[in-house]
């Protein structure tokens, strides 16, 4: 029977000169970068969105609430295909974007709803007396932010971040979708041609785990090294 | 203690060895499991509401008939399991799967596991491109695009193949076949290299069927073939024979006719690919070659 082990199946040559651990970890590279993509965008835009959802203007709170739900109820798949096929044939200058891009901003635009919503609530866990603390010793509004809020709102929100980014890790699978060879697109292919799929699944298994696992210690230190002493808020040690 | 682990292991001997006479195991029971897939083109593919049927499907059934008659069965229940790529050799090799009929590739690598009937189909990787592109040929193919289904033998041909001749082109993937279509249709990618059959079937299903051609060099050719259990002389015997008779008595041409050239379920269109020569070729020498075989000529 086929239960036996073979792990020299990655040193098999994969028929375009190399093997399939090389294969492997160009995967794993690609996995990467598209999550490292994705979270930059999330971060940035899901921070914005979030931010605007706090504003007094009535107008920048409905741009944050519609950018919010439109890519938190539309599934990730769907919304990918959206990016890719959809999109680019309504739009031809977009075909000449490579997939990755399209990818990244898909992956971004999708968390950066989850994000919204966690810096907003962040935002809103501080005492109202904060921010008319800041209005009152003649700051503006930005400066408000910029100074007083967002400091204490992100660290606040530094533990559901953690998740997302490991997410976004997991996440980043869809994109084998469209024609990106990360990790997953590697485990189909690989062990169609090598009949050993138990062998490559568990290896991909591995290298998905680590790489969440390695965000989770980056964000701890990071969550460790931010922490002002006595002056967390809510729940927060 | 001693005893009782005697009689146990002699009966799962006895039990391994009952296990691969399939003739016996069909004429104890009265049943017989059929593998079947759920969408492999016109060789095999669901009606739904676990109704199966495609060329391999109807083969199965004038076989599995014949053997009814051999072993003198008032009647026979045909059970069917729908198999995946995955998990076709390791139910076959269990006796889950008793014979299977649908589009597996007779390869080197699979003889060790498992065997195969003779070859009634034999399948040529091909490129389809779009009729107004003006490519005839792979090699022409330098600094285009070309797609490709994730999961199928013909990524590593193409991979292969650039290697051998380095025509440098840029491949995509669709995760299944109508998304790899899809590519070329949007132009995304300029050719489509799948298996002949494949392309034909989503050819003859597209918006408008004049705009694609299939052309070029074959790529890669492979036989498909019904597989059954290793080391079963009786079972082996009983199914290679039906099958040689009915080649010889033109019920497969007639069956290739009615898969392949004619307007089959669900949509009632044609798959409209003719019998190549790979595949008389097979017909006129019944064989259970496998691919490696293939290439060598």
């Amino acid at each position: 029977m086929s239960s036996k082990w073979d792990w020299q199946v990655f040193l098999q040559d994969t028929g375009g000169g190399r093997t399939y651990l090389d294969w492997l970890f160009s995967a794993w590279g690609w996995t990467l970068s598209v999550s490292a993509g994705g979270l930059v965008v999330a971060l940035l835009v899901g921070s914005l969105m979030g931010i605007l959802r706090t504003t007094p203007s009535k107008a920048l709170v409905f741009l944050g609430n519609a950018w919010t739900e439109l890519f938190r109820n539309i599934p990730l798949l769907v919304q990918l295909f959206l990016w890719y096929h959809v999109l680019p044939s309504m739009f031809k200058s977009l075909q000449s974007l490579p997939s990755l891009v399209l990818v990244v901003f898909a992956l971004g635009f999708f968390t950066s709803a989850r994000i919204s919503e966690q810096v907003k609530a962040g935002i809103e866990a501080l005492p109202k007396g904060q921010r008319y603390a800041g209005l009152a010793m003649g700051l503006t509004l930005p400066q408000t932010y910029r100074y007083v809020l967002l400091p204490m709102a992100f660290r606040i929100v530094v533990p559901p971040l953690t998740s997302e980014s490991m997410n976004i890790i997991k996440n980043s699978s869809v994109a084998f979708a469209v024609s990106i060879s990360e990790l997953t697109m590697f485990a189909m292919q690989a062990q169609e041609e090598t009949s050993r799929g138990i062998e490559i699944y568990l290896a991909v298994t591995l290298m998905y785990f680590l790489s969440a696992f390695a965000v989770n210690r980056v964000a701890l230190v990071i969550e460790n090294r931010v922490q002002v002493p006595g002056m967390m808020i809510g729940g927060a040690k | 203690m001693k005893k009782l682990l005697l009689v146990v292991f002699s009966a799962l001997a006895v039990g391994a060895v009952q296990a691969q006479d399939t003739l016996k195991k069909i004429k104890d029971s009265g049943s017989v499991t059929m593998g079947v897939r759920e969408s492999s083109g016109a060789l095999a593919f669901t009606l739904g509401d676990g109704k199966y049927t495609g060329f391999h499907y109807d083969v199965c059934q004038q076989v599995l008939a014949d053997i009814q008659k051999q072993l003198g069965l008032p009647k026979l229940d045909i059970k069917y399991q729908p198999v995946t790529s995955q998990n076709r050799i390791p139910l076959v090799q269990n006796g889950t799967v008793d014979i299977e009929c649908g589009s597996t590739t007779n390869n080197a690598t699979r003889q060790k596991d498992v065997a195969f009937a003779p070859t009634l189909y034999v399948e040529e990787v091909r490129t389809a491109v779009k009729a107004s592109s003006g490519i005839t040929s792979i090699n022409q193919l330098n600094g285009k695009t070309v797609a490709t289904t994730t999961g199928t033998t013909s990524v590593q041909t193409l991979r292969k193949h650039e290697k051998a001749t380095g025509v440098d082109f840029k491949e995509v993937f669709g995760k299944d076949h109508s998304d790899s279509f899809l590519l070329l249709e949007s132009g995304r990618a300029d050719a489509f290299v799948m298996d002949g059959q494949i392309l034909a079937g989503l050819i003859s299903k597209s918006k408008n069927p004049a705009d694609y051609k299939i052309v070029g060099e074959v790529l890669s050719v492979e036989p498909i073939a019904i597989m059954y259990r290793k080391d079963d002389p009786g079972f082996k015997k009983a199914v290679d024979d039906s099958i040689r008779a009915m080649i010889k008595s033109g019920e497969v041409a007639k069956l290739y006719d009615k898969w392949f050239l004619q307007p089959i379920p669900p949509a009632n269109t044609k798959v409209g690919l003719p019998l190549s020569d790979a595949t008389k070729a097979a017909w006129a020498n019944p064989n259970d070659k496998p691919m490696e075989d293939y290439a060598k000529k």
